[in-house]
């Protein structure tokens, strides 16, 4: 090497010799470890998908009663039973549905429910009770008691979502690893770095600065380190969700030591003319989620993977004024996975018959018994600890 | 209690209130009592200068557009709101109406609006700059009834044997009473049905339709009676609540996120008690002496706005391209006039997580330097610094052609006032250093003031205000 080029590299190297100690140690997963190490990805449809619209009860008289302008025809679906039917924007999932790879829960929701977006957005992520406030999401709480650095859970966005904010360790957002990495390579950030002490890095928002600061800058090394082993050449449809998950597809199949994925997919608060944007948006989903799956497969990762789909809550049963359907309560969650225990419908449809007194579902599965689950039985982990109390398990893995 | 400023508290002032003050500046005021330096304040916003917008082709009723032009009116639309995003971003860093345009900014995240149709948004943001410093009573009936807001909250859609319960619950959950209080689902319902008939003409005025109003007996909060809308709004600013929950919004914006309960009963009672006048209460807390307590200085983070036309105000910066200004926005998560959904920007620590923070720590570099922090550490050996200074270069001429922003080097040094390393450190950053800071500004160079500058903005620190 020439000396020029060796001090060329000593000047900008990576920077790890400066990371603080307390901060060292990265995790580099060999390819016999790659397989079996399972992760979750998790989707929220933001702004109240409508449920009764996506997985339609269409036998159902009720339905098409209350909903004489936008209730789906017949011929407008992919037929699962003689109840139950996919919006046929969903041709993708209904095709995994087919070989058992999918299990639709329904009724999920929570007692006393909130129809707020922003109250309920916070309910399902931080696993509250209605009345309750919590400022930490519960992948947060999983960062903050199973794992060791930030980039076990990871949100494939521009920022970070509450649910992955724990009380002392907070996921990692990042839409361009290359990006990130390049930013903070910076020599002057690495002089920060290196001065920075434990001591400073205390709750107030100076402190909170710092930390961040220090965990981007470990971490984005190692993203980009490790996600640069693998770039998936499977086609996915040009839009920035199907982006986002051939982002996690990467990460997946790199060998990124990584537990739980975040993305959403935004749009779904519609009061007006719900049909065309519903319908649009499910298929963006529908399309995104099945080039997902079938990169994972080709690469032997889904048996390893389970993909959790939900949305803040559902929507009125009765149509609205304007073609549209205004908030509502329980809902139903899509649960995708190469492992699956119990594929298919996996409890009864809505009664529309016996609703609340805003003539909305009632919940009949507690969403936290869906994340105990996924806690318990997928990730092998204490569910109570992170949920402060033990939820119901179910039986889907 | 105290009647004169001291720099620091004066740079305080003028951060909460605007987005920092210039060297210049500073000097002035600093002759000036704390009195006469918030009468200032207020006489300077005394004018409101309403954005103004060619609106061309969008202007005309879509009946007289011939098929080509109706198919471009989507587009337009679109150009037209990222034109309107950048106007009124130009206006906040050559604004001399400082306060008025940062209760604004306020205000446009508490009455949060996304929409395409970039005619009603420029309406309601004039309808809030108008009002921003007068009374909060009169600003939410005339925003209640802007096309923004009955187009945004559905209430459009909203009519009797149909009601659309959309705007009646974010009035009270976030524009009025604040979430879960005194209100019950059942106030929702009935409220909805007296904002039946609300809706606005082709030209953009308000009308009330009266056959598609609900002229039945409704209870709300209580009251019985044959109400309409405007009822519905008297009532919710009889409640004191509603002079509380603005208090507090107001107090976190302005002074500290960790609120203060008795200040704040204080404030709120004065607020409620002037009809909701305020500028009585924007001068009651400005005025106070807690607000100038070392616990507020220097500990809040900025808004991604409030940290980009801080940086940009006393350099003069002009950004060529105005795409470039849509990408940092988008990119730090504030992008004016597209809030994430209707409870606004939640703010505070959620401004920061990794990426964002990375590109707020770069941003002075990349807008006053083309995205290059000179550094250089003090006794490193000189074939060192001559390959950093190579590598220096080179990046510069390609983060030039990309950034596009030229600031205005001369005019901020020949004013600066502050010049050595300490009095610079102290008008730059309004925090106490951290011991990293500390340790690191001791090292850095302080005969390249340029360099000095840009490493000081640089610093985590002056991510707080």
């Amino acid at each position: 090497m020439e000396r020029r080029d060796f001090l060329k590299q000593s000047v900008f190297a990576s920077g790890m010799a400066l990371i603080p100690s307390f901060l060292k140690g990265m995790e580099f997963l060999s390819p016999e470890q790659l397989s079996g190490y399972r992760n979750v990805i998790i989707i929220q449809l933001s702004g109240g998908n409508d449920g009764l619209n996506s997985m339609i009860p269409i036998s159902n008289d009720i339905y098409h009663s209350l909903r004489p302008s936008i209730a789906k025809k017949e011929a407008q679906t992919l037929t699962i039973t003689n109840d139950l039917a996919f919006n046929d924007n969903l041709k993708a999932i209904a095709a995994l549905y087919d070989l058992g790879e999918v299990s639709i829960i329904n009724n999920v929701g929570y007692p006393n429910p909130n129809r707020s977006h922003f109250r309920s957005t916070d309910i399902w992520q931080t696993a509250s009770d209605t009345n309750q406030y919590l400022h930490s999401g519960w992948v947060g709480r999983y960062l903050d008691t199973n794992c060791q650095y930030p980039y076990q859970a990871i949100e494939v966005d521009n920022a970070l979502s509450l649910a992955l904010k724990g009380k002392t360790m907070n996921g990692i957002a990042v839409s361009n690893p290359n990006q990130l990495y390049k930013t903070t390579r910076e020599p002057f950030f690495k002089g920060i770095i290196a001065n920075t002490k434990k001591e400073m890095l205390d709750e107030d928002n100076q402190g909170y600065l710092y930390k961040t600061m220090l965990e981007t800058y470990s971490s984005a090394s190692y993203i980009y380190e490790t996600s640069k082993i693998y770039k998936t050449t499977t086609e996915y449809p040009q839009n920035p969700f199907a982006r986002n998950l051939k982002t996690i597809a990467d990460f997946i199949i790199s060998g990124l030591k990584t537990r739980v994925y975040y993305s959403s997919l935004g749009g779904f608060d519609s009061h007006v003319n719900q049909l065309n944007s519903q319908d649009r948006l499910l298929r963006v989903y529908s399309e995104s989620v099945g080039a997902l799956v079938k990169d994972l497969k080709k690469n032997d990762r889904f048996k390893d993977t389970l993909i959790l789909t939900f949305s803040e809550f559902g929507r009125r049963v009765k149509q609205n004024g304007s073609r549209g359907t205004d908030h509502g309560a329980a809902n139903n969650v899509v649960v995708i996975g190469g492992s699956l225990k119990k594929a298919g419908i996996y409890n009864e449809l809505p009664n529309l018959s016996d609703l609340d007194d805003n003539g909305d579902i009632k919940y009949t599965i507690d969403f936290r018994s869906v994340y105990a689950t996924i806690l318990n039985s997928w990730l092998e982990v204490d569910d109570q600890k992170i949920l402060n109390t033990g939820f119901g398990k179910l039986e889907f893995i | 209690m105290v009647t004169s400023l001291s720099d620091k508290q004066i740079q305080h002032l003028y951060w909460r209130t605007g987005f920092g003050i210039s060297s210049a500046m500073l000097k002035t005021v600093r002759k000036s009592s704390k009195n006469q330096i918030i009468d200032q304040l207020f006489s300077e916003s005394k004018q409101s200068s309403p954005l103004q917008m060619d609106f061309g082709m969008l202007l005309k009723n879509p009946k007289d557009l011939s098929r080509e032009e109706r198919k471009q009116l989507q587009k337009l639309r679109k150009e037209k709101m990222s034109e309107l995003n950048t106007l009124w971003f130009k206006q906040l860093i050559d604004t001399k109406q400082t306060l008025r345009e940062k209760m604004t900014l306020f205000f446009h995240n508490h009455f949060s609006v996304r929409l395409k149709t970039p005619r009603a948004c420029l309406h309601l943001n004039n309808v809030i700059r108008k009002h921003a410093l007068g009374n909060f009573g009169d600003m939410l009936m005339e925003v209640s009834k802007s096309p923004a807001m009955l187009l945004f909250l559905n209430n459009r859609q909203n009519r009797k044997d149909h009601p659309n319960e959309n705007f009646a619950r974010e009035v009270m959950e976030l524009f009025t009473l604040g979430r879960d209080n005194v209100y019950t689902e059942t106030d929702i319902k009935e409220a909805a049905r007296a904002f039946t008939g609300w809706n606005f003409s082709k030209g953009g005025a308000f009308v009330f339709r009266k056959n598609h109003h609900d002229y039945g007996v409704k209870t709300f909060l209580g009251n019985t009676g044959n109400f309409i809308g405007e009822d519905i709004i008297k009532i919710l600013l009889e409640e004191k609540q509603t002079a509380r929950y603005l208090t507090e919004k107001l107090y976190a914006y302005f002074v500290n996120e960790t609120i203060d309960q008795h200040h704040v009963e204080k404030l709120a009672t004065a607020f409620y008690d002037a009809n909701y006048n305020l500028e009585t209460l924007l001068r009651m807390m400005l005025g106070s002496d807690w607000f100038y307590d070392p616990k507020n200085i220097g500990t809040k983070i900025k808004s991604p706005i409030e940290l980009m036309v801080g940086l940009s105000r006393p350099f003069h910066i002009k950004y060529e391209d105005p795409k470039v200004l849509l990408y940092l926005q988008k990119k730090l998560n504030q992008m004016l006039f597209f809030p994430p959904n209707v409870a606004g920007w939640p703010g505070g620590k959620t401004w920061i997580d990794n990426s964002t923070l990375m590109l707020r720590l770069k941003l002075a570099s990349l807008t006053l330097n083309s995205g290059v922090i000179e550094w250089h550490d003090k006794g490193d050996i000189p074939e060192n610094m001559i390959i950093r200074q190579q590598i220096y270069t080179k990046m510069k001429s390609k983060l030039q052609k990309k950034v596009k922003a030229t600031p205005n080097w001369n005019a901020f040094l020949s004013t600066l006032d502050q010049k050595d390393k300490t009095e610079l450190t102290d008008f730059v950053l309004q925090p106490q250093l951290s011991e990293a800071a500390k340790k690191l500004v001791s090292q850095l160079d302080a005969t390249n003031i340029k360099n000095l500058i840009i490493e000081l903005l640089s610093l985590p620190e002056y991510q707080l205000c």
